[in-house]
């Protein structure tokens, strides 16, 4: 069996037999009937169109506490964040008051 | 606007006219169009039911995606690549309901086949049951490859319009093509080992 030539015939087949362009009896009128309905709630949509909208203040928020916070840091120059876990490592050493 | 009775209004006006609000200038370019539209979705489903759905799911998109028609290319080209890409998205749908064997087919095309393998010039190319064993054989390709050799073995498109249509690169479509290829060929590996030939 030659498949190449099965092959050949099988798609000139096809080409031979090119399908027709009949239209069912008014389908226009089916068409613009559809359009004319109001589309049904797409809720997935909605979701999708809201979380982007929300792109940009929540990008604008992300930037202004960026920068806030990097602000914030190099105004508390003295204490920084090694000094700070020192301190509350060594609290219990500092305390004089208690004793055995 | 829409009444085309004394005046033929073009695409752009028509167009136009929808954009403006005019729903009613969408009929006369649906009526111009579905039957080249009708003509493409054949070639994909079998059963006129889900021809008259692809159809209508053309011509709805096109409707609400008309905003995005730049109108530097003629109408027709952009219905047709929006046309391809709902049949693709059709045969994606669908995929799980291929046809898996060919155990079932009918005696006219078994004997067609018989007819084949005794002799190749026997059996016309012309012959219905030609047409029913390539349709079975389409039937069970994936959807890509399906798309890719309808489009380019069956309607002789070059490369580069199916990427326009499809909205694929020039070199997906040579990969898709290549591997259609080869899926048909295990295909009718398969018809002449199911059939015994």
């Amino acid at each position: 069996m030659n498949l190449a030539e099965l092959r050949k015939k099988l798609l000139t087949a096809a080409r031979a037999h090119p399908p027709g362009g009949d239209v069912p009896y008014a389908f226009e009128k089916r068409v613009m009937a559809r359009l004319a309905e109001k589309p049904a709630l797409d809720l997935f949509a909605i979701w999708n169109r809201t979380l982007w909208q929300a792109v940009a203040p929540c990008l604008a928020v992300t930037l202004f506490l960026g920068v806030w916070t990097f602000l914030v840091q190099r105004d508390n120059s003295r204490e920084t964040l090694a000094a700070d876990l020192e301190n509350s490592l060594y609290a219990p050493l500092d305390n004089q008051t208690e004793t055995w | 606007m829409a009444d085309s009775a004394a005046v033929e209004w073009t695409d752009a006006e028509l167009i136009a006219a929808v954009l403006n609000g005019e729903t009613a200038s969408f009929e006369p370019l649906v009526k111009k169009y579905q039957p080249r539209v009708f003509a493409t979705a054949r070639r994909y489903a079998r059963r006129e039911s889900e021809v008259e759905d692809i159809v209508q799911e053309v011509f709805l998109k096109a409707f609400q995606k008309l905003r995005s028609f730049r109108g530097d290319a003629p109408f027709e080209h952009w219905l047709m690549r929006l046309a391809v890409r709902t049949c693709y998205d059709f045969l994606r749908a669908h995929r799980r309901n291929r046809e898996m064997s060919f155990a079932d087919i009918s005696d006219e095309e078994s004997d067609w086949l018989e007819r084949f393998g005794a002799d190749p010039s026997g059996a016309s190319e012309y012959a219905a049951a030609a047409r029913e064993l390539v349709e079975r054989l389409l039937a069970q390709l994936s959807p890509a490859a399906r798309l890719v050799l309808t489009l380019l073995e069956i309607e002789d498109r070059s490369v580069k319009e199916i990427a326009a249509l499809t909205g694929w690169s020039v070199s997906v479509v040579k990969i898709r093509a290549f591997r259609a290829r080869a899926e048909m060929r295990k295909c009718l590996e398969k018809l002449a080992r199911e059939k015994y030939l």
